[in-house]
């Protein structure tokens, strides 16, 4: 394990992947310390940017710095929130599928078939449309990570699946141990820097899917996030008129963070997987 | 000129902690058309690094100390993976593989496989039909199912048409060495001879000429090897024609080896095989006197201590200063 | 029925057992209608090529897989608890690599097959049993200290495996093709840790090979197989210097011999 990790660390697309991470999660932690955040009304609709305000203001003269730490904030929240549900339920489900196979696997392949039918996205939206009021920051998460767990299940149940017939699962068996006990000691440990990169891919997905929802209107009332900000310059005339603060800053934003969850990915990849290593 | 010369050939392993481990240490030999040489070791004694120095493959953390390694008169040494993989796997030099599973990808069907062999050793020059229609033929020639085979996914083969597959696309372009690292390890009896008689097919056919043969069963290389060499730690201990090797073993860790050797045949069953007990040295630091002494059954009291080198002993090379 | 007279019943007793897998056009029949008795004590050899049914027939036996049709027992009974059977009978596998979970060290994992005893040993008790486990297969405990799967040879891993049997003494053991991917200078000395669980534990041995040479070595009997089903038994002399079936004949001519003939380029 500490070997992985140390090959990890000699992968410069992994530091970079890894650095740009740390960076937004630090600015989004750090920056309110030193940044007074106020999302009040402070100057006239799309002030351009200036000395106090330095990035302008939005349609109804918020500070755009302001705005963009509070929804870079909003973003990453809902980013781990669905990672964690997405990547847990997944697992589980999709371990113990792959392993035990019946009632279980046919669920989960039953609901991944239909997930593939019916992309998830348009299942968001149905959702989110529906719940007019009281939609807030953490109910959209929780219908991103529930609506995209299939994915994980699916692609941990394939590993799981290969992991079964080996020698030492047989082992354990004849040692007398539980499926709770060779699900979680001598499955899941094998899998681990897989589930770890699925986490990765779904914190980079759940965080797109909020801003995509979003720009289209269907984001969160309670707070404001990357998305509303590109929906309210959308809605509010910002692409015009050379306002590129009112857009340019939160695009920049996700890009660099989705494209680092991504380059984290790929080089994890090309360290776990010796068949890539080559 | 020899097909195939192997000069001194040192390899190394360096690790992350800076350690040198001396995977194969001062191995020479020179190969004539037609030869079959085997190499017989247990697992662990650099039979498989010194296949990947053999074709001047070397990918860190394998590095070479010294000597030279010649196909033809070429040297493959100093040469990148890329242009080796490109200018002399599979159309000069060619390996088996030991698990044909490993070796071909899952997902991909037999023929698609072959292409993507192919492609990637002859910079893409020859074409995916063409590369097919000779495949075909190569197959018909050995009876092969050759149209389900083609289209199969390796999962959908038994093991040993899984092996054969494997031979047959790594000797399509007819090179005119092959190295088989353990070819028939993983394969029952049955499928084994299946395997072996195809290799045989090959030779016969002059698809390619010179081999080299790395098991751990010396039964086996009495009937596929023309010469033997024993190697032990890195070193080749013994090296003679098969008669002299399994039959009259001269170094004690090639009698060990006999001695340690099963079989079914009638009045065997009271002959008790004797293992080797002990393991072999560590490579990272090499005894200075004879790497078997600690294990060998007549060693004497220098033996740990005294260089030993490779000398004619009835006929053939022996590296023991008390081998009679 | 085995048990009807005063005589104790076999270890292991076939009648007519059927495995398969799949259904309808993918039906495969792994075993195919065999029937058969073990005596306690006894060290069989069920020899075949890949894919012959020795291994599900050993799982059959392991009681990790169920029998489609026929009747199967253990001593006299079907094997319906499979912890109390897996406390009596037990198994050393293929590959030793792939056998042991590479996150535990090695003595835990050792340890922790003790669980599967009826009576639970004390931590003490553990330790010495697994020591003892260990000093029967010639590995100083203290070698093995802290050490992981990965550190250790494949030869060593066997004899891991071993050093668990002498730990557990089950009252049986399947032995499934525990030879086949060490090298041939260990393989004696696998065979002869199988021959000393025999001698001094008076363990019954069930050995799945397909090295019919290495199953002459040890055997008392000898099961040939093919395509599920058993086509030849007896002793060892008997199958290999007068072999009845075709498959036979054609296992033992397969095998490189030294003195023999066998494939001519």
């Amino acid at each position: 394990m500490t070997k992985l990790l140390k090959n990890l660390l000699k992968s410069p697309s992994f530091i970079i992947g890894m650095g740009l991470f740390l960076l937004t999660i630090g600015g989004a932690l750090l920056l309110p310390f030193f940044y007074h955040v106020n999302l009040g009304l402070q100057a006239s609709s799309y002030a351009s940017p200036n000395g106090k305000f330095l990035l302008g203001c939005d349609h109804l003269g918020r500070d755009m710095v302001s705005m963009l730490i509070e929804g870079l904030r909003s973003s990453l929240y809902v980013g781990l929130l669905t990672g964690v549900i997405a990547t847990t339920l997944g697992t589980a489900l999709g371990i113990y599928g792959g392993f035990k196979g019946g009632w279980m696997d046919d669920f989960v392949n039953l609901v991944t078939n239909l997930f593939l039918v019916i992309p998830s996205f348009v299942v968001l939206i149905l959702i989110s449309s529906s719940l007019s009021k009281g939609r807030s920051l953490t109910l959209i998460g929780l219908i991103i990570g529930l609506t995209t767990w299939t994915w994980s299940a699916r692609a941990v149940r394939a590993q799981a699946a290969s992991l079964k017939s080996r020698d030492h699962i047989a082992l354990a068996r004849i040692n007398g141990a539980n499926t709770f006990r060779v699900l979680t000691l001598h499955i899941l440990p094998y899998l681990a820097s897989y589930v770890f990169m699925i986490f990765i891919l779904q914190v980079a997905s759940g965080i797109l899917s909020e801003a995509a929802i979003s720009m289209i209107g269907l984001g969160p009332l309670d707070t404001v996030s990357l998305g509303t900000i590109l929906n309210d310059a959308k809605n509010q005339g910002g692409f015009g008129d050379g306002m590129w603060w009112a857009f340019m800053p939160a695009t920049v934003i996700i890009t660099v963070l989705v494209f680092a969850l991504y380059i984290i990915n790929t080089s994890m990849e090309g360290v776990f997987n010796p068949r890539l290593r080559k | 000129m020899p097909t195939f010369e192997v000069d001194h050939l040192s390899l190394h392993y360096l690790t992350r902690f800076g350690e040198k481990i001396q995977a194969v240490s001062d191995v020479s030999f020179t190969m004539e058309q037609g030869e079959i040489l085997g190499i017989a070791g247990e697992s662990g004694c650099g039979k498989s690094t010194l296949v990947n120095g053999l074709m001047g493959l070397f990918i860190p953390p394998l590095y070479p100390t010294s000597g030279d390694v010649r196909v033809g008169g070429e040297s493959l040494m100093k040469r990148t993976p890329q242009d080796i993989r490109k200018n002399v796997l599979s159309q000069k030099v060619s390996m088996i593989p030991q698990g044909a599973f490993n070796a071909l990808n899952p997902t991909r069907k037999i023929k698609d496989i072959a292409a993507d062999v192919i492609a990637s050793h002859t910079g893409g020059h020859t074409s995916k039909k063409d590369i097919e229609a000779r495949l075909r033929e190569r197959f018909d020639l050995f009876g092969m199912d050759t149209e389900r085979v083609l289209n199969a996914f390796p999962i959908q083969l038994t093991a040993g048409e899984r092996q054969r597959s494997v031979i047959g696309i790594s000797t399509l372009l007819n090179p005119q060495m092959v190295i088989a690292d353990e070819p028939t390890s993983a394969l029952d009896v049955t499928t084994q001879k299946v395997v072996i008689r195809m290799i045989f097919d090959l030779l016969e056919k002059g698809i390619f000429n010179t081999m080299i043969f790395i098991t751990h069963e010396l039964p086996l290389l009495r009937h596929v090897a023309n010469n033997i060499a024993i190697m032990y730690a890195g070193e080749f201990v013994e090296k003679g024609t098969n008669e002299q090797v399994v039959f009259d073993p001269r170094h004690p860790y090639t009698q060990a080896l006999m001695g340690s050797m099963l079989s079914a045949e009638p009045g065997q069953k009271s002959r008790k095989p004797v293992s080797i007990e002990g393991a072999p040295p560590s490579l990272a630091k090499v005894p200075p006197g004879c790497r078997f002494a600690a294990r060998c059954p007549v060693a004497r009291a220098d033996c740990k201590t005294q260089k030993q080198e490779l000398r004619m002993v009835a006929g053939r090379l022996v590296r023991c200063n008390y081998a009679e | 029925m085995p048990n009807n007279s005063s005589a104790p019943a076999p270890v292991f007793y076939a009648k007519n057992v059927t495995k398969t897998f799949g259904h309808g056009k993918t039906l495969v029949k792994a075993v195919d209608d065999v029937s058969f008795s073990i005596a306690d004590g006894e060290i069989v050899s069920i020899v075949g090529g890949s894919g012959c049914g020795k291994s599900v027939l050993a799982k059959v036996m392991l009681g990790l897989y169920k029998q489609n049709q026929g009747e199967f027992t253990y001593r006299g009974k079907a094997i319906t608890d499979t912890r109390s059977h897996w406390n009596e009978v037990q198994s050393v596998f293929q590959d030793p690599f792939s056998c042991f979970n590479q996150f535990f060290s090695i003595r835990s994992q050792l340890k922790d097959a003790l669980n599967i005893l009826k009576v639970k040993p004390s931590k003490a008790e553990a330790d010495a049993r697994v020591d003892a486990g260990l000093m029967a297969v010639n590995i100083t405990p203290k070698d093995i200290e802290g050490k992981y799967p990965f550190e250790l040879s494949g030869g060593q891993m066997q004899r891991m495996l071993l050093a668990r049997i002498f730990a557990l003494r089950p009252k049986v053991l399947i032995a499934d093709e525990p030879t086949s991917m060490v090298d041939a200078c260990v393989r004696a000395n696998i065979l002869d840790y199988l021959m000393k669980l025999k001698v001094e534990l008076g363990m019954t041995i069930v050995f799945v090979t397909h090295d019919i040479g290495l199953a002459y070595y040890v055997s008392d009997r000898l099961f040939i197989m093919h395509e599920g089903k058993i086509v030849e038994s007896g002793t060892p002399d008997e199958v290999t210097q007068h072999p009845q079936s075709p498959h036979t004949v054609q296992l033992l001519e397969d095998i490189p011999e030294i003195h023999k003939e066998w494939l001519k380029r």
